[in-house]
């Protein structure tokens, strides 16, 4: 038996990136794909950012977290079916944590990582807003990737409809700090309205009369502190992109077969695409079952049938009415199945990705191991892969 | 209530939950269901989806506003663009452009988190002194963005505490505090994780952002099976011999596999919208699950009415 296409990009990476459009499960395909490397010998961790309660529970995460903690192995192999030497551990992003530890870690003196620190608007900007935890599930991921001991690390990424925002995040800060007015910023007090040029003053006013001048005050304050550092981040930048790059990470973008969501997911892979990456492989989640075969103008035609009576009148009214129900019900399924199908055909060479894979719609939620590693058994199931399942009813 | 009444009790509503629980799936049906009912709407959309568009069956938002039908424009809202429009009404026309131009806007909005959301915020505003129109509907952005996107005004305040951007923030939390002027319909599925999300974030806007809640619409429920339709294929088989049928054997398991299916979701459905009524003293509005992965404008008619029933019964 071939191995599936997901079993194949586990087996081959180091670090997997999960990404797409919110709502389509993406934090719950993460602890799969986390699960499954575990279940397989590979000592991994999975960098959730958002989970459910109960995902978080299940993977002992009672709050935010910032460093790794191991799953005791009863917990997610109670059968002792898995590949003794595998681990997992699990992460909630402390996004203020994490960019803490980042500016001490730089910092050349106590002193100035305490000033950073301090700042207001290193407070503003530390906090979960605009774009920093894109940056700091990218930094985790770094820190992890040289220091972890993981041979394998999952990523859960921030629901955001740009993925360049995660991409470019490391470089976003590296950039502002390029920048030509927070350079003139960075010059002793004051000093800047004496060399900077007519256009550029009458520039900072605005921006003072817009926002306010404390504004001003507090980022020209958090820029001087940041003095010396800017090579250290611009390293560090540096470094990630490599990591993102790297020919053992892999992306993986989950949509649903929503249409909706599937145009959110070209987008997502359009952008990707944009940013020199590529989708390894596309995950549709939530696929309605396919129920059989039958083409539901016919399923309809036979309840219609059921409730038009009998000329004899000798058969169970009750009975065919209840089965004309059953006919109008399958009918539904079978419909919502095909559009579904119909929207999916083609889609994983539009995103460009190499396989696709689909996971049913449980009837029931997910939120512990089990139901985790039933999803796995699905995933690695290679009749569920492309050209299967999709074409031959 | 009337749907008028409803759409005059606070003229802005905000649409939100978490992303792919049909946020604007419902905009969409309550801006319709409103048009119905007489009242002028303008959909306000402020992350550039083409969501919308499609339903609607029109090109994408932009900007300036779009006549989608009669009774229901749109207008696609962008920081940018919002800041632009505020200096140019406010004698500051000519770095206006300059500002956007140059990249500045990205460094003050990095400079000033929520900068964005109150510029976009300002602009509702503005749209509800001038009565743009009988009721303003505010897709908001998707994820736990909503929450932000609504504190973001008190933030600034705090962080910005002289200029006009102040007067703006002081301003918007005036409209998103008043429950005569701004209300937040919230949007979830009927399944465990999107109602504990709702259920945190109905706490989060009520006591941190400070805005009133109206409704909560509970997205794709569906409808029960009546009763005696069991996933049994020993019923199915005797049902079509009671009719007069014939039923191969495998339509008799594919036509109780789809039972067994539906009953199943139903009461997981079940049991977590009675979760999420025990668990927030609000309202409930109920929609229907649509067979369709494509949401058109016919769907969006059959939403209107559930919604107009909601209302109704509110």
């Amino acid at each position: 038996m071939t191995d599936s296409a997901v079993e194949e990009l586990l087996a081959e990476s180091r670090v997997v990136i999960c990404c797409g459009s919110g709502g389509v499960g993406k934090t719950t395909i993460a602890a799969v794909l986390a699960l499954e490397g575990a279940r397989r010998g590979r000592n991994t961790c999975v960098v959730t950012i958002d989970p459910a309660k109960r995902l978080a529970d299940a993977l002992g995460l009672e709050a935010l977290s910032d460093t790794p903690s191991a799953i005791d192995r009863e917990r997610w192999d109670d059968s002792g079916t898995a590949t003794a030497g595998g681990s997992i551990s699990a992460l909630m992003l402390d996004t203020k944590s994490t960019f803490d530890k980042l500016v001490t870690g730089n910092a050349e003196t106590d002193d100035q990582a305490q000033r950073i620190l301090d700042n207001r608007f290193y407070r503003n900007v530390s906090g979960a807003l605009g774009g920093t935890q894109e940056y700091m599930a990218m930094e985790k991921l770094h820190e992890l990737h040289e220091h972890g001991n993981f041979d394998l690390i999952v990523v859960d990424t921030p629901p955001t409809r740009h993925a360049l925002d995660f991409l470019d995040a490391p470089r976003r800060l590296v950039r502002l700090l390029d920048n030509r007015i927070f350079r003139m910023l960075m010059m002793p007090t004051r000093a800047y309205l004496k060399v900077a040029s007519v256009a550029v003053q009458t520039f900072l006013r605005t921006v003072a009369k817009v926002v306010g001048s404390e504004v001003i005050d507090d980022v020209v304050a958090f820029f001087r502190a940041f003095e010396g550092m800017e090579a250290g981040f611009r390293t560090r930048a540096l470094a990630v992109e490599e990591l993102l790059a790297a020919p053992d990470t892999a992306f993986v973008l989950v949509t649903s077969p929503r249409r909706d969501a599937l145009e959110e997911a070209q987008f997502f892979a359009q952008q990707l695409e944009q940013g020199g990456q590529q989708i390894d492989a596309l995950i549709v989640n939530r696929v309605h079952p396919m129920f059989g075969d039958e083409a539901p103008a016919g399923l309809r035609a036979a309840a219609a049938e059921l409730r038009k009576g009998d000329d004899e009148g000798s058969r169970d009214e009750q009975a065919a009415e209840r089965l004309a129900e059953r006919y109008e019900n399958l009918a539904d399924f079978r419909e919502v199945a095909e559009i579904e199908r119909e929207h999916l055909r083609g889609v994983h060479e539009r995103v460009g990705s190499a396989s696709i894979t689909y996971v049913p719609y449980l009837s029931r939620d997910v939120y512990d191991f089990a139901a985790l590693h039933e999803i796995g058994g699905l995933l690695f199931d290679d009749s569920a892969t492309a050209g299967s399942t999709i074409t031959e009813r | 209530m009337e749907v008028a009444r409803f759409c005059s009790a606070s003229h802005v509503v905000i649409v939100a939950g978490k992303g792919g629980v049909g946020k604007t799936t419902v905009t969409a049906g309550l801006a319709v269901a409103a048009a119905r009912a007489g009242s002028s709407v303008l959909i306000v959309e402020v992350e550039g989806k083409s969501g919308l568009a499609t339903m609607f069956g029109t090109e994408a938002f932009s900007y300036d506003e779009l006549d989608l039908e009669p009774g229901i424009r749109a207008r696609f809202l962008t920081p940018d663009a919002a800041l632009v429009d505020y200096l140019e009404s406010h004698g500051m026309r000519r770095i206006s452009k300059r500002l956007i131009a140059s990249g500045a806007l990205e460094v003050v909005a990095t400079a000033v988190p929520g900068m964005k959301d109150i510029l976009v915020l300002g602009k509702v505003k503005s749209l509800d002194e001038s009565r743009a129109a009988d009721l303003l509907i505010v897709d908001a952005p998707a994820a736990g963005h909503a929450v932000s996107f609504l504190l973001s005004p008190r933030g600034l305040l705090d962080a910005v505490r002289v200029g006009p951007i102040s007067k703006q923030a002081s301003d918007v939390v005036a409209l998103l505090s008043d429950p005569a002027r701004c209300q937040v319909m919230l949007v979830t599925l009927p399944e465990e994780t999107p109602v504990s999300e709702a259920i945190e974030t109905a706490y989060a806007i009520e006591d941190r952002a400070g805005v009133a809640l109206g409704p909560v619409v509970v997205n794709q429920c569906f409808e029960p099976l009546p009763v005696g339709v069991s996933a049994s294929v020993d019923d199915v088989r005797a049902e079509a011999e009671a009719a007069g049928r014939f039923v191969s054997d495998r339509e008799a398991h594919d036509l109780a596999r789809a039972v067994e299916f539906r009953a199943t979701r139903h009461d997981v459905q079940r049991e977590q919208i009675d979760r999420l009524r025990a668990q927030l003293p609000l309202p409930t509005i109920e929609l229907p699950f649509l067979f369709t992965p494509d949401i058109g404008r016919p769907q969006v008619d059959v939403l209107a009415d559930a919604l107009t029933r909601g209302i109704e019964r509110l």
